[in-house]
């Protein structure tokens, strides 16, 4: 079973320029969750100050107990091993080759043989699809391959908790579907608690089973999926709608005046639909074979005893789909 | 019923902008200083940490002496000649000429030949050892590392350093050798120097300390070009050209600490080690 990740009131700023603030939220043992936010809104840095290679001023990050802010530096190393990260570009070494990259864990941290390594290593490049380029170095292959090795690296040690910087960038749309079932599928193996940094709307409607999003150094939400998925928030509409009108801007935030005028339009044309309540797209279920996630059994008691918290329309799309009408349990 | 946001995100922002100390300029050169130091004291501990990285450390040590040896025997010869030559002359005019020998070998075995080895190393090895650091730390190597508990400190650094300070000692043998015999070349073929009086002079004027002090200084600087070629390798400013940079002031830095740390030992050397005879 994974293990939870509570994040207490961190805050981080490079210099003067503050990233974002005060975000607590917790990470249920088990489950996924997805971060959503619009570029440049300190996700990555989120994700890298919850692994301990950034240091938050303000706050605390706790896993298994040990602060992975100001806690000391070997325990942080140690907790380190309970985490697969996959970077945005794979961050693969690039004077070894695929198979030397994917085993490198486990020479570092088991004294396995080299026959149950090669073992291991194989078994992990097959889930990732990537058979017969176990000998190339990550320069001679293509960005979404790289993406992949890195991938299978972060799971080689078979984590806890597994980080993953925006599994899509540089994927087609049929990869970035293939790595939405990995992820879920994985997460029906292992059990892992994990957290997917994205701004890829398919992954996140389909894959988590919490959501939340950054903007404009602030945590606007975090919560079960559906919640985000039916909020009314004109930040989370404009994001999930992928539209021009709204707070959002190319910089970051939109200026009052231009801000002001589109209120006065009702956010222009796509008030119709911002007020019509958004399907939620039923979530992902790991492939035919694979044993039941433990996390969503666990999610479901979880979300039902918060049920009276949650507004309304979250209620009724966690309600939808958990009827078995709804074709939300498995068969 | 709609969901409304904690608080409007924007008004939240100007309030509570954290009061962090603001970093003088002034304080930053102190810094740096201060972090190299802590790299220091870090590699030094990390030296003694299990596993030790066996494979790694034959690498580069191969890769360091590969890199210097040709160089440093080249510079030597010239190197010891110019100093024999000069030395010579004034020892004529002085009318000291049999003590030329020893005069010549101990200015290339204290001084000449610690600093030709430092030089080389950081220049050839340094430089090359910080563009690798710098390369693998913006591709996001080494965080990746550090993420899967596997410290780069004790990885990579540590092979490095203990390859720049084991090679610095081996090379500085070599260099003193050829340098000396440089100097004997020139000195009795040039400046028609007898051998006998050359070499006897070694015995009068030189002592074991000066040998042992030219190895402890090559050690000493072999440590300080992998440390200041580590450091900056390890901390280059933002992307590509960062890492051009940082290589060019890890040379920079290492050759002023060189000089400096050679006047100190010296001073110290001179001051603790009583001369021949005396």
């Amino acid at each position: 079973m994974g293990i939870e990740v509570v994040v207490e009131g961190l805050t981080k700023s490079f210099g003067k320029q503050n990233i974002w603030q005060d975000v607590s939220l917790t990470l249920p043992a088990g489950e996924v969750s997805v971060m959503l936010g619009p570029s440049g809104t300190g996700k990555t840095v989120f994700l890298k100050s919850i692994i301990g290679l950034l240091k938050p001023e303000q706050g605390r990050v706790l896993v298994n107990g040990v602060d992975m802010v100001n806690g000391s530096e070997r325990d942080i190393m140690e907790a380190r091993k309970l985490f697969g990260l996959m970077f945005q570009d794979g961050a693969l070494f690039g004077s070894m080759s695929l198979f030397d990259n994917i085993a490198f864990p486990l020479r570092e941290h088991t004294r396995k043989k080299e026959s149950e390594i090669r073992r291991i290593v194989m078994e992990r490049i097959d889930v990732v699809g990537l058979l017969g380029a176990e000998d190339k170095l990550p320069g001679e292959i293509s960005g979404g391959m790289r993406k992949r090795a890195g991938l299978a690296r972060a799971l080689v040690l078979d984590p806890q908790i597994i980080l993953c910087d925006e599994p899509d960038s540089g994927l087609d749309p049929v990869r970035t579907a293939f790595i939405s079932q990995l992820l879920v599928d994985l997460n029906a193996q292992i059990d892992a608690t994990m957290l997917i940094v994205t701004h890829n709307l398919d992954i996140a409607s389909t894959v988590p089973d919490n959501m939340g999003m950054l903007f404009c150094r602030n945590l606007v939400t975090f919560g079960p999926r559906e919640v985000l998925l039916t909020s009314d928030l004109p930040v989370v509409n404009q994001f999930l709608a992928g539209r021009c009108e709204g707070p959002i801007g190319m910089s970051e935030e939109k200026d009052a005046a231009t801000l002001a005028a589109e209120e006065l339009n009702g956010y222009g044309q796509g008030i119709s639909s911002a007020n019509a309540p958004r399907t939620v797209v039923p979530q992902l279920e790991p492939s035919p074979g694979l044993p039941v996630r433990q996390g969503a059994l666990r999610r479901r008691e979880r979300v039902m005893s918060m049920m009276g918290q949650l507004p309304e329309a979250a209620r009724t799309a966690i309600l939808n789909s958990y009827s078995p009408a709804a074709g939300g349990g498995r068969p | 019923m709609p969901v409304r946001p904690p608080e409007p995100p924007v008004d939240r922002v100007p309030a509570k902008a954290p009061e962090q100390r603001r970093p003088s300029r002034l304080s930053a050169p102190l810094r740096e200083t201060g972090r190299l130091f802590a790299l220091a004291g870090t590699v030094c501990r990390e030296t003694f940490r299990r596993p030790f990285q066996v494979r790694e450390f034959i690498e580069q040590f191969w890769f360091v002496a590969s890199v210097t040896i040709l160089p440093a025997a080249l510079v030597s010869i010239p190197f010891g000649a110019v100093i024999a030559l000069q030395v010579g002359s004034l020892t004529q005019q002085l009318g000291a000429q049999s003590f030329t020998g020893g005069a010549s070998v101990l200015a290339v075995i204290q001084q000449a030949s610690p600093i030709i080895v430092a030089l080389l190393v950081s220049g050839a090895a340094g430089s090359a050892i910080c563009a690798d650091l710098g390369s693998r730390k913006i591709r996001e190597e080494l965080d990746a590392m550090e993420v899967m508990g596997v410290s780069p400190v004790q990885r990579l650094v540590v092979p490095r350093v203990l390859a720049t300070m084991l090679v610095a000692v081996l090379l500085n043998g070599l260099v003193s050798v050829v340098g000396t015999l440089g100097g004997y070349f020139f000195n009795v073929i040039m400046q028609d120097g007898t051998p006998g009086a050359y070499l006897s002079s070694f015995s009068a004027l030189a002592q074991l300390p000066d040998l042992y002090v030219s190895e402890i200084k090559a050690l000493i600087f072999g440590f300080i070009a992998g440390i200041v070629a580590a450091y900056r390798g390890l901390n280059p400013r933002g992307g590509p050209k960062g890492v051009g940079d940082a290589v060019n002031q890890s040379v920079v830095i290492t050759f002023m600490l060189l000089f400096f740390v050679n006047m100190v030992l010296t001073a110290i050397y001179l001051q603790i080690v009583p001369a021949k005879g005396s």
